[in-house]
């Protein structure tokens, strides 16, 4: 916690030294004259537009979001848009959670889905989610029953959980077939069956592999969250608000930082939620030491 | 079932044993004769054989032709070199493997049904505690899985850590225990259901050998109190003839028993550790490093003393 705190204060200082010893218009190698937007740029611009100061950042928070009035401050939209992304954020995780962890029963239980499945897990992987937001967010509006039609924030679920089922497939999958062949053995000698040694051995065994599953999961899921956000056009949320406030950074630079800020502080919120399911499923990271 | 006899030396094997017991029905056909007499002995293997199907369609042959009889309460202990089956044998009788030839029975069933009927208790060279349980869960995990009830299964457990001495640890996990301590919780986990048969396959191999002396002195002891059946799988010789009634000598490639030697040196409940240092200790030493190496590299009776103790 305290280091945490050093770390956001080093971050700070460092960003205001580069500010103060950085050149104003950056560095640019190859640029021809005349000609915008060519050359490279190895280091970036230090103008109040292009990094505004820290505290102009942290004052910009305080302050309403638009002239208009009764605009609320911009910390609290941000905040309000941070738990709209983060619940969507944590049902994508659940989802994912639960589907990855089937999919490795499933490849636990049976040998062939574990040939037949694992490729089209790994593969699933590979399909860029700018591609898939569309086809969701098109899927999901021709399903309609009754009083239930698609909103735009079950696409954004589906795609968050899309992104972290993965993780905890493999990482699920390596865990509950970690168990040597000892513990194995003794199992059969008790004449157990195959749930009660998924439950009294492959499950407590397979917490160590499946803490950082969870916690890549869940940052899968907030990541995802707020670029799906965005490509499916879902309002309300973190990822929107980064875009809208973008397009105002020529007048306000430091107003998009605070969506910024809100999806790093959202990532973790994400992260200690994991870390407190760690600490509760401590007894299982045990490691047996041989003597 | 015979009637239990808790620390007494079993009846001599006698070829003659089967053609001796008593024949339940008089229609009896000589199948249920022989498992009538196979019911009275804890182990029966005949004709047993198994072949490992290794690479690219070679054949390992880790047993052929093993007959062998373990009698209600009887100490047996299996002896011989690296990579002659006596694992193998072992994980036969507790079926945690099948043999490609060949029947086993314990106490008159298949191996199969008394492993169901949890007619045995098993330890391994390595303790294979679960990490995550303490002292007392590991110890209670037999009893839990066969749906014991609270009660009893916690005066189970206190009754045995008492019996291997690990009272003060029942709150402990395994990876704050020594490995003599991790071995003992395995023994007493393997005793929980009180089997008429342990398994045990070099439980003490990774042990010093002032723990290993202990260890052994104790499992004397829990023996003698509850009267079980072992089969014991060493590399030591010493340790082979301090514990047995019987020392089975093997011999690899293929694997197969080559000798069966009688020890016996007393009563298990009065086998003190300066037994170690009887003359018939010794004797003992010496027949079955014989029955190993043949007799001209067997040294004499009175240079046994330097044999090594491992
Ligand atoms: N699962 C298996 N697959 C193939 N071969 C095996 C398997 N298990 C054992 N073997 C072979 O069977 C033979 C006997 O093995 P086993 O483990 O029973 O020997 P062991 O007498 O217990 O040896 P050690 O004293 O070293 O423990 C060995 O040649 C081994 O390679
Ligand atoms: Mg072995």
């Amino acid at each position: 916690m305290v280091w945490g705190v050093v770390g956001v204060l080093a971050l700070a200082a460092l960003w205001e030294l580069y500010k103060l010893v950085g050149p104003a218009d950056g560095w640019l190698v190859g640029a021809q004259e005349g000609v915008t937007g060519s050359g490279i740029r190895l280091l970036p611009r230090t103008s109040d537009q292009a990094m505004p100061h820290t505290w102009d950042m942290v004052a910009r928070v305080i302050e309403p979001v638009t002239r208009a009035q009764g605009a609320l401050p911009l910390g609290v939209v941000v905040l309000l848009a941070a738990l709209t992304s983060l619940g969507v954020a944590a049902l994508g995780w659940l989802v994912g959670v639960v589907v990855g962890f089937a999919l490795a029963l499933l490849m636990l239980g049976f040998r062939i889905a574990e040939r037949a499945v694992l490729p089209f897990v790994i593969l699933s992987q590979t399909v860029p989610l700018i591609a898939l937001a569309p086809l969701i967010r098109n899927w999901g509006s021709r399903l309609e029953f009754g009083a239930f039609s698609w909103e735009s924030w079950m696409s954004v679920v589906i795609i968050a959980s899309y992104l972290a089922f993965f993780p905890v497939a493999v990482g699920a999958l390596r865990g509950l077939q970690s168990p040597d062949a000892a513990h194995l053995d003794l199992m059969r000698s008790y004449a157990a069956g195959w749930w009660t040694t998924l439950f009294r051995l492959r499950l407590p065994a397979s917490v160590p592999f499946l803490i950082p599953a969870l916690r890549l999961a869940a940052a899968n899921a907030v990541v995802g969250t707020v670029v799906a956000e965005i490509s499916v056009g879902f309002t309300g949320g973190i990822g929107r608000l980064i875009l809208e406030t973008a397009v105002a950074a020529s007048s306000d630079p430091a107003k998009p930082w605070a969506p910024i800020l809100g999806a790093v502080l959202l990532g973790l919120v994400a992260a200690g939620f994991v870390a407190l399911l760690a600490a509760f499923l401590s007894p299982f990271r045990r490691q047996e030491t041989v003597a | 079932m015979s009637s239990p006899t808790p620390s007494m030396p079993a009846p001599e094997p006698t070829p003659a044993a089967e053609s001796t017991s008593v024949a339940t029905a008089a229609t009896a056909t000589a199948g249920t004769a022989t498992a009538t007499a196979d019911a009275t002995e804890a182990v029966v293997a005949r004709g047993v054989e198994r072949v490992f199907a290794g690479a690219k369609g070679a054949e390992v042959t880790a047993l052929t032709g093993i007959e062998l009889a373990v009698h209600d309460g009887e100490f047996v202990s299996l002896i011989g070199p690296s990579g002659c089956g006596k694992s193998t044998l072992l994980r036969l009788i507790a079926d945690l493997d099948e043999p490609t030839a060949g029947e086993i029975r314990v106490f008159g069933k298949t191996a199969k049904q008394a492993r169901i009927d949890q007619s045995y208790g098993i330890a391994f060279q390595q303790a294979g505690l679960l990490p995550w349980r303490s002292v007392a869960a590991n110890i209670e995990l037999p009893l839990q899985l066969h749906g014991a009830d609270a009660a009893t299964r916690r005066s189970r457990v206190a009754e045995l850590l008492e019996l291997v001495g690990l009272a003060d640890f029942a709150k402990h996990y395994p990876d704050q225990l020594s490995g003599g301590m991790q071995q003992r919780v395995a023994i007493a986990r393997s005793l929980a259901e009180q089997p008429r048969l342990l398994l045990m396959d070099e439980p003490f191999g990774a042990l010093d050998e002032m723990t290993r002396e202990r260890m052994q002195t104790e499992l004397l002891r829990i023996r003698a109190e509850t009267g079980a059946a072992v089969v014991f799988v060493t590399h030591s010789i010493p340790e082979a003839v301090y514990l047995s009634d019987r020392v089975v000598v093997m011999s690899p490639r293929p694997g197969r028993i080559t000798d069966e030697i009688d020890v016996r040196l007393g009563d298990a409940a009065d086998r003190g550790e300066d037994l170690r240092e009887d003359a018939a200790f010794f004797a003992g030493v010496t027949a079955v490093r014989e029955a190993l190496h043949g007799p001209e590299t067997a040294p004499a009776a009175g240079a046994a003393r330097g044999v090594d103790v491992r």
